[in-house]
């Protein structure tokens, strides 16, 4: 941290030599904290000062006045005309451009330009911190990376993390503080608060309430309770619209105390989720590493067997999408069904009737399978549940005896564990009540996501003072009467805990962009030490808190650079639960839910204003840029609903305009709605996309609700889908029917999927050859000879279908990391996507209860491309290692390429697409890579650019090396080279290498029998190859592959 | 003898049997130069003429607005995408190049063949080459992405970079192809005029009109030893353009049949490809005949007889084009290869089917009244028949650029193809600047050669060349 901005030389524009009394600025400043009369009224006192005319004169100079005054002869004016052009050429000689210019110089110490440094730092996120490792362009942030040190991420990380680069450099960011609209700075606020102080210190700060989002800095706790300690009465509310209200509910009621659960993925044979999204993303607190673990008994690599997954849900997530037997059930069903499976394992709860003979069987064959592997299974309830369903979840993992070896409990992971519900609740009776004089919402949204019978606007306005801090101007500071422009997580410093409790620092990598401050210093001006700096308030906390030995600076710096400090992890409880089964109340079977969930890509709409997640496919449903009332194929063609047809959800007697959108695999009579759309102050990109699910959302049923009525309206809303699913073999209106998805149907007879059950993997390892499949034309079948690869590097990739869960990582890692352009919904709508690569998905079996399969999809890098041969300019070529590389100079952009190609990884530039005049997201690219511009072809790279960076620094090594060692060699090892989807991804599906390299972990890989290349039998010879998917499916349910003809799996269903 | 029972039918039966003449009776040489230069060298210009002319030309401005907005935005204002690259650009490209087939064929083929009906109309045919082609060599250009590098970098030039087109691509190759056939036609076209531009020369009365006439005439008097050298260098030229017009459409097809796209990667497309060029271009021919002939009294140089004969022609044709479409589908089948299979379902029973089946019915079923006399010999028929065949034929292009890709490999990456108003706007405005080009060609310049049909009234029989040699 020792370089930053300010070390640098800023040279300023030449200012005029002699002083007037009065400077422009000067005045424009007492103006400026003027409003009203008195703006008027400074005015004319400003007209008497003795400075003024002098002011007045230099602005307007005396000769322009002279010829204005005494007319002006055609002589002169003829001279004033060409002096003024003669001069109007010569300013750019001698003037400095009014913006400041940063050149170096003299250069940083230790920066070598175009060498990027890399900064450890941590994401604060509500469902735990993510632990960083930045990439650093000339001080300018440009990459985010996992930590690899970090047992958290493996050095993975989901799709909020790679996107929050993009929040930092937004330029809709809050730019300046205000009151109630007109601009203030810090100063003005710490002076109001001050004054606050004095008079709330008699109450004890009786009116003084603190709204926060879930905090997970001890830091920032810390400082929040020592102002509680100082104004005792005052009160502090977390408030996440999205929280963790059930899970921590059932820990009171089985425990008595807030406990947090742990999966060890790792040590299961066999898992339940029950409506859990374990493997879909960050909104369920530890999916990186828990996907890791999962994944890990699924790569069939090793010795541990494959483990099994069962998963019971009401919408279709990618974990539902991975199970290997699932079930769809509406969510307010599954308390029931866990009640069921509760007493099928002899732990009380009620019995199994009510359920359909398939959900029977499905219960039975899962009961056996648990008991079987008692003390090896987890049974994992979801976030977006009932605490019912968690006591109910822990009940049974208690009864298979997995707590303490796969299940372990330890303290949660927010410093202050709460109940938000009851929380806001009390927060906004307080406010109608008038007994808040000072309300200081430090950051999030409450005025959008509040619930909405609640009306926290409202009420809003009985409070004293409210103060919103944020990084954004929204809903909320529309509301509030301050507000104050926030901070990003990489401009403040701060610390957060991870979901297992360890805790990282948060260090800032670039001065805050418009001057910001962050919740520790609005925290601190409450304190008894006002002018305390976010630095300070964390040294001094860890001082006191840190639990390591020895110097603090010189362990502070090692937990910087490790981005851990020690001993902070969570210790393990072991409580034992207490209480019988809860009783279930089972909505009616006819009644329709309505299921709220984080969205996949904006979360609880805090990143509505982020382009990079608005046009990131969502996984499995595959839609951008809007949320939709989602449900079964029966339920919409029950109600006769068509896609995209407007249909009004009442819950509550409040009513939801929404877009129909289908879902295979969805439970019927069940709809879910994404929260955090329908913004209105999002910013430019986050407005107006999507309907706003928080407008029917009541505090009486935050999660799963009934809709009282469904009604179509006559309007239809077009949604932009990146993969068309509406292809169904069967017609979809009759429910007795299997219909099936031609594409997915298509894609098992085309060899794209290649699938088998794990006891046809063992009685045949090489399932995915043979004659069931066309093969490849061999190698050495050409008329001309092969190109001699063996003096360097072969670069190639293998992608893990097995270990693919679809979180979209390495889809928004790409896009940062090779500067991709937002194109927008319209031109999503009508396929112009940008992002080079995909992943795409396929629904194989009947619809209504389908198999998902991902297959990410980005440049094959095939030997044989038939895009080089068809281009006109040779601007698509191949490389001695292997690449297949584009010349974006050369193209002229004839989109032969595109056309030519199998995969149709090939992106155009169609329009010019790059954002090159938004002057902030400037420092944002990456300097590595090209912003290609208007009607340019583009695609995968394999980030050609991190090759050559690792070759650059082999051979520097080498010629070092040689100096002592003439033969001395040093090739670019294993492992050097992580492309950027590879880096990100938290389940290594995707492993990129030299496949010249016998040992190289991709030759290894690929020397694998499940290894195939997509549609290779056209003699494509792709350098990217999948490893065929093996599914473990208990086979007493049945398996819902439903391959036709050639599957291994499910032989007896052959058809057409 | 075609003419016995003649009497027998009532009179207005008589025509469809006999087949009528290539010249009307009665005549002379004086005649026939009279009546082809008195369109040219008139001073009253026909009002319709004019009204045409303001109505194609507003047209052309509509294709500058187009191109202008194209330039300025890129080719995302049409509705190309991914996965279907290539759209209306193409097709109208393949469309307009087929189109411009027929006049080379008439004026090099039917001149080799001694198919002497032929010089009533080659002259129009050829100048409708020649603007098919100018259509058809605006859209390489205007579909590339950065059409002012392309404008240069596709062809060999010995630039500083020491960069060269990459030789391997068939576009490279319809570069040379094109360009080629737009060369050698409109050398052929302008020696067959300079006798023509002669007679223009003596017989204008303006000053301005005799110089430029003259020059164009390129000092031509007409002595016996011009005649030897002129018909030597037509007959030289003829032979020439006789491989382009085979060469051209088969390089055109190996756009597609170069790439491994199922629906595009197909051996027979050189010659259903070329057949189909004649194909279009004869109706095409006939489109714009039957109402000139009609406006300027021309029936009795174009008469029945080259209704009928064209009609033959696209008859033909229109069955090889018929049995390469058998064939597509054939192949599809027998080849066993399931893109191939998937592809022809596609094209049949896919959202885009009914194109195909348009396609079909236009190119395939209507035609077949084409047997019947009484269509071949009904000037209002033909007429509509051509356009039938014309859009039969921009329907087979659609079909073969956009249903192959739309839905090709990788199911995952199917999509769908909208045509935006921009695309309709280019291509609308094509066939303005084709009417309008058409226009003037006939206001200044012999639509029918004159001394070639002078050629052929009986008077005339001395020329072993153009010899009469039918009857």
């Amino acid at each position: 941290m020792e370089n930053h901005p300010e070390n640098l030389v800023q040279i300023k524009p030449s200012t005029a030599s002699s002083k007037p009394k009065l400077t422009l600025a000067e005045a424009r400043e007492r103006l400026s904290s003027a409003t009203g009369k008195r703006y008027w009224r400074s005015l004319e006192e400003l007209v008497d000062e003795p400075g003024f005319e002098e002011l007045l004169e230099n602005e307007f100079p005396a000769g322009a006045i002279e010829y204005q005054n005494s007319g002006v002869s055609r002589r002169n004016f003829l001279k004033l005309m060409g002096g003024s052009m003669a001069l109007a050429g010569l300013t750019a000689c001698t003037r400095q451009p009014d913006e400041p210019i940063v050149p170096y110089v003299r250069q940083p110490e230790d920066l070598i330009p175009g060498i990027p440094k890399f900064f450890a730092t941590t994401m604060p996120f509500p469902t735990g911190a993510m632990p960083l490792v930045v990439r650093s362009n000339e001080f300018r942030p440009t990459k985010i990376e996992g930590n690899p040190q970090h047992p958290v991420s493996h050095g993975a990380t989901d799709v909020f993390a790679q996107a929050s680069l993009l929040d930092l450099y937004d330029p809709d960011r809050s730019q300046n503080s205000s009151y109630r609209g007109e601009p203030r700075n810090w100063s003005d606020f710490h002076a109001a608060v001050d004054q606050y102080k004095v008079k709330a210190a008699a109450s004890g700060g009786a009116g003084l309430r603190f709204l926060t989002e879930t905090v997970i800095s001890p830091t920032l706790a810390w400082q929040i309770q020592t102002v509680l300690k100082k104004f005792p009465s005052a009160k502090w509310y977390q408030w996440d619209p999205v929280n963790r209200g059930p899970a921590r509910a059932a820990s009171q009621t089985l425990f008595g105390q807030y406990a947090e659960p742990l999966y060890k993925f790792d040590a299961a044979n066999v898992v339940l989720s029950m409506d859990s999204e374990f493997l879909s993303g960050a909104q369920f607190p530890g999916f990186v590493r828990y996907s890791h673990d999962f994944v890990a008994r699924r790569k069939l690599a090793n010795d541990q067997p494959m483990n099994r997954l069962y998963v019971v849900e009401s919408f279709h997530t990618t974990t539902g999408a991975l199970a290997d037997n699932r079930l769809p059930m509406r969510a307010s069903d599954i308390p029931a069904f866990a009640a069921a499976l509760l007493s099928m394992l002899g732990g009380g709860g009620s019995g199994s009737q009510g359920f359909t003979d398939e959900q029977q069987k499905f219960l039975q064959a899962l009961a056996k399978d648990l008991k079987a592997n008692a003390g090896a299974s987890i049974v994992v309830p979801g976030e977006q549940q009932s605490a019912e369903l968690h006591v109910l979840a822990a009940q049974i993992n208690q009864a298979l005896g997995n707590i303490g070896k796969t299940v372990v409990y330890t303290d949660p992971y927010e410093l202050v564990p709460s109940d938000q519900d009851a929380g806001m609740r009390e927060l906004i009776a307080d406010m109608k009540a008038g007994k808040v004089d000072m309300l200081a919402i430090v950051e999030g949204n409450p005025v959008f996501n509040a619930p909405v019978d609640l009306d926290f606007e409202g009420s809003l306005d009985k409070v004293g003072a409210s103060v919103h801090l944020s990084s954004y101007r929204n809903e909320t500071t529309r509301a509030a009467q301050w507000h104050l422009h926030g901070t990003h997580y990489l401009e403040t410093w701060s610390d957060a805990r991870a979901y297992d409790g360890t805790c990282s620092l948060v260090q800032p990598l670039i001065a805050p962009l418009y001057g910001g401050h962050s919740a520790h210093e609005l925290i601190a001006l409450f304190s008894d030490t006002p002018e305390m700096t976010p630095y300070e308030a964390v040294t001094t906390y860890w001082r006191q808190n840190g639990k390591a030995s020895g110097d603090f600076d010189a362990n502070f710096r090692k937990w910087l650079h490790d981005d851990i400090i020690p001993n902070t992890t969570s210790a393990t409880r072991t409580p034992s639960p207490r209480g019988g089964a809860p009783a279930i109340k089972p909505l009616d079977k006819n009644a329709i839910e309505v299921v709220f969930r984080p969205d996949p890509s904006i979360y609880d709409g805090r990143y509505a204003n982020n382009a990079w997640l608005q046009e990131c496919p969502k996984p499995v449903i595959r839609l951008e840029w809007d949320n939709a009332a989602m449900m079964s194929l029966n339920t919409a063609a029950n109600h006769g609903f068509n896609q995209e047809d407007i249909i009004q959800i009442t819950v509550d007697g409040r009513t939801l305009e929404a877009p129909v959108m289908v879902v295979y695999g969805m439970p019927d009579n069940s709809i879910t709605l994404h929260l955090g759309y329908g913004r209105e102050f999002a910013g430019r990109v986050g407005n107006g996309y999507g309907f706003n699910a928080y407008g029917i959302r009541g505090s009486k049923s935050p999660i799963v609700a009934t809709a009282e009525k469904l009604d179509k309206t006559e309007d239809t809303y077009k949604l932009a889908i990146v993969q068309n699913f509406t292809l169904i073999d069967a017609k979809a209106s009759d429910p007795n029917t299997q219909s099936r998805s031609v594409q997915g149907s298509e894609a098992l007879r085309r060899d794209i999927i290649r699938v088998a059950s794990l006891d046809e993997y063992k009685k045949d390892p090489h399932f995915a050859h043979g004659e069931l499949y066309n093969e490849d034309p061999g190698y050495e079948q050409t008329l001309y000879p092969n190109y001699d690869y063996s003096r360097g590097y072969q670069w190639g990739m293998a992608v893990d279908m097995n270990s693919c869960v679809g979180c979209n990582a390495c889809v928004i890692a790409c896009q940062a990391e090779n500067n991709s352009p937002v194109v927008g919904k319209e031109q999503v709508k009508i396929g112009r996507d940008m992002k080079w690569l995909r992943i795409d998905a396929y629904f194989t079996g009947d619809l209504h209860n389908p198999r998902a399969f991902f297959q990410p999809m980005f440049c094959q890098h095939c030997e044989n491309a038939p895009c080089e041969p068809v281009c006109p300019v040779g601007a698509t070529t191949h490389s001695p290692e292997g690449l297949n590389v584009m010349v974006y100079n050369r193209c002229v952009g004839t989109r032969y390429c595109l056309n030519n190609c199998p995969y149709k990884v090939r992106r155009f530039n169609f329009m010019l697409f790059a954002d090159y005049e938004t002057p902030s997201l400037k420092p944002m690219r990456n300097p590595d890579v090209t912003v290609r511009s208007r009607g340019v072809m583009e695609k995968c790279t394999y980030c050609v650019q991190r090759i050559n960076a690792a070759r650059i620094q082999a051979e520097v090594e080498e010629v070092q090396m040689q100096q002592s060692d003439p033969n001395a060699k040093r090739v670019i090892k294993d492992g050097e080279v992580l492309t950027a989807c590879q880096q990100a991804c938290p389940t290594e599906a995707l492993v990129f290498g030299n496949v010249n390299d016998p040992n190289s972990k991709v030759t290894k890989i690929k020397t694998q029998p499940r290894n195939y290349g997509v549609l290779s039998d056209i003699n494509t010879r792709p350098r990217t190859t999948y490893i065929a998917n093996v599914v473990n499916p208990n086979m007493e349910i049945g398996d819902r592959t439903g391959a036709p003809g050639k599957s291994y799996i499910n032989p007896a269903g052959a058809e057409s | 003898m075609a003419t016995r029972g003649l009497t027998d039918l009532p009179p207005s039966r008589r025509g469809y049997l006999v087949d009528p003449p290539v010249i009307a009776p009665g005549h002379t040489f004086a005649s026939v130069t009279e009546k082809i230069m008195r369109t040219v060298l008139t001073g009253r210009t026909p009002l319709g003429w004019i009204g045409g002319l303001l109505i194609a030309f507003g047209i052309v401005n509509i294709l500058m607005i187009a191109m202008g907005y194209l330039f300025w935005k890129g080719v995302g204002i049409w509705g190309i995408t991914v996965p279907v690259g290539w759209g209306f650009a193409i097709v109208n490209f393949v469309w307009w190049i087929g189109i411009g087939h027929a006049g080379t064929l008439i004026s090099a083929i039917l001149l080799l063949l001694k198919q002497s009906w032929r010089t009533s109309i080659n002259r129009s045919a050829e100048a409708m080459t020649l603007f098919a082609v100018m259509c058809a060599g605006m859209f390489p250009l205007l579909h590339t992405g950065r059409p002012w590098l392309a404008a240069y970098w596709l062809f060999p030039l010995p630039l500083t970079m020491g960069v060269w087109p990459q030789f391997r691509s068939p576009l490279i190759w319809d570069v040379f192809a094109v360009s080629t056939y737009f060369t050698v036609s409109l050398l052929f076209w302008f020696t067959g005029l300079i006798p023509d531009l002669g007679t223009l020369r003596d017989n204008a009365k303006h000053r301005i009109t005799r110089v430029i006439y003259g020059v164009l005439a390129m000092g031509w008097r007409g002595s016996a030893r011009h005649w030897a050298r002129y018909e030597t260098a037509y007959l030289l030229l003829a032979g020439l353009s006789t491989p382009l017009v085979l060469s051209v459409h088969t390089v055109v097809s190996w756009d597609f049949a170069i790439s491994v796209l199922p629906g595009w990667h197909t051996t027979i497309f050189p010659p259903y490809f070329v057949a189909g060029a004649i194909y279009s271009g004869f109706a095409m021919v006939l489109t714009l005949l039957i109402p000139i002939r009609a406006a300027y009294g021309m029936k009795d140089f174009i008469t029945l007889r080259h209704l009928q004969n064209m009609s033959k022609v696209m008859l033909a044709t229109g069955l090889i084009v018929a049995y390469g479409y058998f064939m597509e589908a054939f192949i599809s089948w027998y080849s066993g290869n399931r893109f191939e299979m998937y592809m022809f379902k596609n094209r049949a029973t896919g959202p885009m089917g009914y194109f195909y089946w348009m396609l079909i019915t236009c190119n395939i079923a209507l035609p077949q009244l084409m047997w019947l006399r009484r269509v071949r010999s009904s000037a209002i028929a033909l007429w509509f028949m051509s356009i039938i065949v014309n859009s039969g034929m921009w329907l087979e292009r659609f079909v073969i650029v956009v249903t192959s890709l739309h839905r090709d490999f990788l199911p995952s990456s199917w999509g769908t193809y909208k045509a935006t108003r921009w695309d309709y706007a280019v291509y609308v405005g094509t066939l303005g600047f084709f009417t309008t080009a058409f226009l003037l060609f006939i206001r200044m310049l012999p639509m029918i050669s004159i001394f070639e049909v002078r050629a052929l009234l009986p008077q005339a029989r001395i020329n072993p060349l153009l010899q009469e040699n039918k009857q």
